[in-house]
């Protein structure tokens, strides 16, 4: 990776430097302040401050009593640090219906989140692994079929569930939505894991195969230890994307199992009462916090997981 | 037939969700918008008169439009801002993941969240455009989300903000990909750095701009939390997109039938962008009988 780096500069001069020169010697010293750099640096820093301003908005605002909002302007540092409206958002903000707060809401996403993401990735992670060395007659049309399904507009899909889920009695109901999140994950993270073991050696499955190891055994025994970091790509994708689902979750969960995502939009967009834009703000951190620390954790891993149904495979 | 039975029996849940859900479910929808269906599905068949009803309806002929808006605005800024930050970055820069984090973090929010930002920080009453007024600009006015006319590019705004970083990783790592002889040879050749860029670095990248075409088109066409959080599909209908036409028609109005045709009508333009796309790319994959070295 590093070598890569080292292009599209001006010329450096380290290339001349076999040349026996008599005199100033080495490469040229670089300049902080050339023009090349301000133009890069302050284009970069322009960049972040847009892409940092609506969390810093966010965070400022929390922290502010209401008068002080109405008062001041939305970037102004809180003159008075309050907690007051975390604890609001928390405990007992009103979502038009009932006024808990937003725990409910994070407690059902939890035990949305949970279940879905376990299922979900031992499903696909099995598919992957016999996509790639159990292949039979009509597997690679199925996965075809599969990943053309992730391009199907949910709009299409979500009634004829419905009807699925009511027949089954699992409509408005925790395990309906999981099932939802368990189908609507399964292209993704299918060809997540089948991209990644069709780059294991095949003759360690072969090796495997000849000392008489099955499909279950070589799945336990040799895939599953050589492959976690794939299984955490997968559980960030999962993670960050059923945390932060509305669709699903507004459908199929029922009023008494809205996630959190669900809860804050009731929460900031009922048109009841007075608005409270701190309470507000803390909310909408509050649901943004799970995701956020995911990401901040796992970096590189991240990217590797957006990357990895965007790349080809 | 028992040969692979494992694999096979493991195999069952995916090969369900493609027949039964890919498949079936979009064939039932498809069915059943020609039908007069209300609140439940009926079948008594009218026809296209679905179809006719939804070329005729304004509110349906305004969520054409501000998807296309919200589409245009998306693939050109995202793109061109992707990548411009990418070779950026690309510089052999200090702190890159720093400004890489940066850049990424609103990838990991949800759109609610997003919507709902955006919406405090273009507030009419204190938002940016009391913020520029208090500076001195009295006359100064932002008030996009109570604007028939512009609310949508409020939709937009957000929505760049947070799916431009995505563009911008999957740039980046397209132009690591690139062969670090092509810059030793333009470099020789004395070639300016942007004209190696556009003249050959972005057509060596082709691959990569058709998947990430792809995947912003995929996301345009879905587009729907950012509209409920931030818009609301307001003010009046200015803001409606297809995605939520369907969802008010399905659930709220109980007009089945109409959310239904409405559906098929996303489902047939995202076949139309996916079908060409698909072709190519595994068609060309095909003739060239898989290089050894990918």
């Amino acid at each position: 990776m590093k070598d890569v780096k080292k292009r599209s500069l001006p010329v450096n001069s380290a290339s001349t430097s076999s040349i026996d020169f008599t005199g100033p010697n080495g490469p040229k010293p670089k300049r902080v302040f050339s023009t090349r750099n301000i133009v890069v640096y302050g284009f970069l820093i322009l960049a972040a401050m847009y892409y940092l301003l609506p969390l810093y908005v966010m965070v400022v605002t929390s922290l502010k009593g209401m008068p002080e909002i109405r008062m001041g302007n939305i970037f102004s540092p809180p003159m008075e640090i309050t907690f007051e409206p975390w604890v609001k958002a928390w405990d007992s903000a009103c979502t038009g219906l009932y006024c808990e707060g937003l725990k409910v809401g994070f407690w059902n996403s939890v035990q949305i989140l949970i279940p879905s993401t376990v299922i979900s990735i031992v499903i696909a992670s099995v598919n992957g692994y016999a996509l790639s060395f159990w292949r039979f007659k009509g597997s690679e049309i199925f996965f075809t079929i599969l990943l053309f399904g992730a391009f199907i507009p949910y709009q299409v899909l979500i009634y004829p569930l419905v009807i699925i889920l009511r027949e089954t009695g699992l409509f408005s109901s925790l395990a309906g939505v999981t099932l939802v999140h368990v189908i609507f994950g399964m292209p993704i993270l299918t060809l997540l894991f089948r991209n990644y073991f069709a780059s294991v050696p095949v003759e360690l499955f072969k090796a495997a195969r000849v000392d008489g190891a099955g499909f279950w055994r070589i799945f336990g025994q040799i895939m599953l230890p050589m492959s976690l970091p794939i299984f955490i790509v997968a559980i960030i994708i999962q993670i960050t994307g059923i945390w932060n689902d509305f669709l699903f979750g507004v459908i199929y969960a029922g009023t008494k199992n809205f996630p959190m995502t669900v809860q804050l939009n009731n929460i900031v967009n009922s048109t009841q009462g007075v608005k409270e834009y701190n309470v507000n703000m803390a909310a909408t951190l509050l649901t943004a916090a799970l995701p956020l620390f995911v990401y901040f954790v796992s970096g590189k891993l991240f990217v590797r997981g957006i990357a990895a149904g965007a790349v080809k495979g | 037939m028992f040969r692979n039975l494992h694999s096979k029996i493991a195999a069952l849940p995916m090969i369900a969700t493609a027949l039964f859900i890919f498949v079936g479910c979009s064939l039932w929808s498809v069915f059943y918008s020609f039908t007069s269906s209300r609140s439940l599905p009926v079948e008594k068949f009218v026809g296209f008169d679905q179809y006719i009803r939804l070329f005729k309806s304004s509110r349906w002929a305004i969520s054409i439009e501000n998807v296309a808006i919200y589409g245009v605005c998306s693939l050109v800024f995202s793109l061109s801002v992707g990548f411009l930050l990418a070779v950026f970055l690309d510089q052999k820069i200090r702190f890159e993941n720093t400004f890489r984090t940066i850049f990424l973090y609103p990838f990991a929010l949800s759109f609610i969240v997003t919507g709902l930002v955006w919406q405090w920080i273009l507030n009419q009453n204190f938002g940016i455009q009391k913020v520029i007024q208090d500076l001195g600009f009295e006359g100064f006015e932002l008030n996009i989300l109570s604007n028939r006319d512009y609310a949508i590019y409020a939709i937009v705004v957000a929505g760049l903000w947070q799916g431009t970083g995505l563009v911008m990783a999957l740039m980046l790592a397209g132009l690591r990909g690139i062969d670090e002889d092509i810059w030793k040879a333009a470099r020789v050749d004395g070639i300016p750095a942007w004209r190696t860029y556009l003249f050959i670095v972005i057509p060596m990248m082709r691959p990569v701009f058709v998947t990430t075409l792809v995947l912003i088109a995929a996301g345009i066409v879905k587009v729907y939390d950012l509209v409920v959080a931030l818009t609301g599909g307001g003010p009046g209908v200015s803001s409606e997109v297809p995605a939520k036409y369907v969802y008010d028609y399905m659930f709220g109005r109980g007009s089945l039938g109409q959310g239904l045709a409405a559906s098929t009508v996303m489902l047939t333009t995202v076949l139309i962008i996916l079908i060409p796309w698909g072709y190519m790319e595994f068609g060309e994959r095909r003739e060239k009988k898989k290089p050894a070295s990918e």
